[in-house]
């Protein structure tokens, strides 16, 4: 789960990280309050779970009231990157000396988390990994010792290295504190990702975060209850499934799909694709594809509208063909509006003959089975609008 | 031979009195398994099937001598139940368990490895030697036994594969479920390097999905030259960006771990990459009948031979 800048901000500010002076808005009139409570200039920033902001025009560093207004107006209204402006940060306004880039990820590589530090901040960390790997600090944390003192040691080291001169004592003993307490907030608050992109010392010498990027865990929401209301409003249909434990994921085509298990369901959609046509979701019914689950999988693809062919693909393993055909000539039956939509179902593995038998007999006029997935796909894409 | 478990494999299951941990236990003994003991903290004493439960691992281990474990244990749980396998010796730990935090499978994976323990998952269906033991929840109906090794990133992607290939004859000699988490034991690599110095396997299939780096790895490790024949499948090359698709693991972020990279990694290193589940088989046979003849030929690599043919 992805937070939004200003709620990765008071966790921040929880776990003894120096932030700036800010205030949460969600309309023009409260961005004008928020920046006369702080002292103009302010920033106007974007609330938005992805990144790419600041190039998208999601930050405007403004100098009057009017100026706040119209800012505010103006990013409430965006969208970036696909995903809608949720609310509006306004932050007083610092003097910056120098950028740099903290994080710790992390990094399926490594099997655990990785401090990452870039001298050089407010860049692309990925495309300098690739052109200067020697500009990055970058240190595998050990899960079970936690941050070792030397890794602080290294990132003050190659922050001074880069300004050129030592730094003040009193920065050098801030931005130690600073990796310390991002150290502390990844851990404790089960972050996979904890990015502060730019980290900066101001004309002053002061240490201070200026952005935050935090994705929690979403397995570990359980212990941490005061973040499990943060995410995104979700999808209606996508949260429904989460409840009745089915993995959906709505997308844009015209052709519904449904299978048991991740990997096949992809690879459904890949062989859908590949003939040219377009799915109109991901839908995994999990290993045992009970009758309840295909049938809530029937209800919510349906309900989409749109959806001009449907496409079953699933294989017997541990549950027997005849008992997913039952269940799905139940759900079927059981779903008027799924009447008028062909079903192309492809079933093979234990016991697929007497599970297609069943389908047969069931006698629904729009059920038609398929002898392998080739010709489920391509009987779905000449019924869809793909093909 | 067969890699990681074998009919002397002695199976412990953690959780054994669960609706999972029963019922699959069942399955295990029907597929021929050793399964030796079961633990559920509270319930030592109880039987499940003829297998005896404890209510701790230490005490299975030292009463009936189990090597391996497959945990069902629920995943608040689930960190606990790995580091008491490891602490109690076991060799191999298989996690089926879905919906671990990470931080928790983390910890536990790096004890393992301190330990010298062999961990499979979490989030996997375990790991199947045909016809001699399988330790998780595998269909053991849809395999056969033979000479092909399948490591797979998904579960029941991988029965429909296998099932294809013990239809055209191809037996398994062991299939390795990893897992769909990010964080996981036993990766593609590990795999290799164990099917590589096994006799019984002539061939390796390798599923893989979008997200993370393990394919590319594996790519790189059979391009440093790998003594059989690989082929590869993946899933996800339709996947929109920032979409989780099922898995924790399967999601392409910031533009990496797409399928398209990972199958030109995968064909760069001489592995070809199936269309479809359907071509494998055929693939598996292709590449087999091709290291076959370069093997009869005097004095030419199988990779010096292939752009030639």
């Amino acid at each position: 789960m992805d937070l939004l800048e200003h709620q990765g901000k008071a966790l921040f500010a929880a776990a003894g990280l120096p932030v700036p002076a800010g205030r949460p808005a969600g309309t023009a009139d409260e961005a004008a309050a928020a920046a006369d409570e702080l002292g103009l200039p302010v920033a106007v920033k974007a609330q938005v779970r992805t990144g790419g902001r600041g190039k998208a025009g999601g930050i405007r560093v403004c100098r009057t009231r009017d100026e706040v207004t119209a800012a505010a107006d103006e990013i409430l209204r965006m969208s970036i990157g696909g995903r809608p402006v949720e609310s509006l940060l306004i932050e007083q306004g610092l003097a910056i000396a120098r950028e740099s880039y903290l994080a710790i990820v992390l990094s399926r590589h490594h099997r655990g988390p990785l401090l990452v530090f870039a001298a050089e901040g407010g860049v692309d960390v990925e495309q300098l990994a690739r052109t200067r790997p020697q500009a990055l600090v970058t240190t595998p944390v050990d899960p079970l010792l936690g941050l070792c003192d030397y890794q602080v040691r290294d990132v003050v080291a190659a922050a001074s290295a880069a300004a050129g001169v030592a730094d003040a004592e009193a920065t050098a003993t801030q931005l130690a504190a600073a990796v310390r307490g991002l150290w502390r907030l990844y851990e404790e608050r089960d972050a996979t990702l904890v990015e502060v992109n730019p980290l900066v010392v101001t004309a002053t010498g002061d240490v201070v975060c200026l952005d935050s990027k935090v994705t929690v865990d979403d397995s570990a929401l359980w212990r941490q209850p005061d973040l499990a209301g943060l995410g995104p409003a979700p999808d209606e249909r996508e949260r429904r499934a989460r409840e009745a434990g089915l993995s959906y994921i709505t997308l844009d085509g015209d052709i519904g799909v449904i299978g048991n298990g991740a990997g096949l369901v992809m690879s459904t959609l890949d062989q859908l694709a590949a003939a040219g046509g377009r799915a109109a979701n991901f839908c995994d019914v999990g290993g045992g594809a009970s009758a309840e689950a295909v049938a809530l999988a029937l209800e919510l693809i349906l309900s989409g509208g749109g959806v001009r062919a449907l496409v079953v693909n699933i294989f017997g393993g541990i549950t027997r063909g005849d008992r997913v055909a039952r269940g799905l000539i139940q759900a079927l039956q059981a779903t008027p509006a799924s009447a008028g939509v062909p079903v192309f179902v492809r079933l093979e593995g234990t016991a697929a003959d007497e599970g297609c038998a069943l389908l047969v007999e069931a006698g629904l006029a729009n059920i038609r089975l398929a002898g392998g997935v080739g010709e489920l796909v391509r009987l779905a894409c000449a019924a869809g609008g793909g093909a | 031979m067969a890699i990681v478990v074998d009919a002397g494999s002695r199976v412990l299951v953690q959780g054994i009195t669960g609706r999972e941990g029963t019922f699959h236990t069942r399955r295990m003994l029907a597929a021929g398994t050793k399964v030796v003991a079961g633990t559920s903290p509270g319930k030592g004493g109880r039987w499940v099937e003829d297998v005896p439960v404890f209510d701790t691992v230490a005490a299975a281990v030292s009463a009936t001598g189990a090597d391996t474990s497959v945990v069902f244990v629920p995943a608040r749980f689930a960190r606990d139940a790995l580091l008491e396998a490891a602490d109690a010796g076991l060799g191999t730990v298989v996690c089926i368990t879905e919906g671990i935090p990470v931080r928790d499978v983390t910890e536990a994976a790096a004890h393992l490895e301190r330990r010298g323990v062999a961990l499979i998952g979490p989030n996997c269906p375990g790991i199947i030697t045909p016809g001699a033991c399988s330790a998780g929840i595998m269909p053991a109906e849809v395999f056969a036994t033979g000479g092909v090794g399948v490591v797979s990133r998904s579960g029941t992607l991988t029965y429909e594969i296998v099932y294809g290939l013990t239809q055209a004859g191809l037996g398994q000699s062991t299939c390795i479920g990893m897992g769909g988490d990010p964080v996981h034991g036993l990766g593609f690599v590990e795999c290799l390097e164990m099917f590589a110095a096994d006799e019984q396997t002539e061939a390796v299939v390798l599923v893989g999905e979008i997200g993370g780096d393990d394919e590319e790895r594996a790519a790189e490790y059979i391009r440093g030259g790998f003594p059989k024949p690989v082929v590869a499948y993946l899933a996800g090359f339709s996947a929109p960006p920032g979409k989780r698709m099922g898995h924790a693991g399967a999601i392409v972020s910031g533009g990496s771990g797409t399928a398209a990279a990972k199958k030109q990694a995968l064909e760069e290193a001489g592995v070809p990459v199936a269309a479809s589940p359907a071509e494998i088989a055929g693939l598996v046979r292709e590449a087999g009948d091709r290291a076959w003849t370069d093997r009869r030929r005097p004095g030419s690599g199988r990779r010096a031979t292939r752009g030639t043919e």
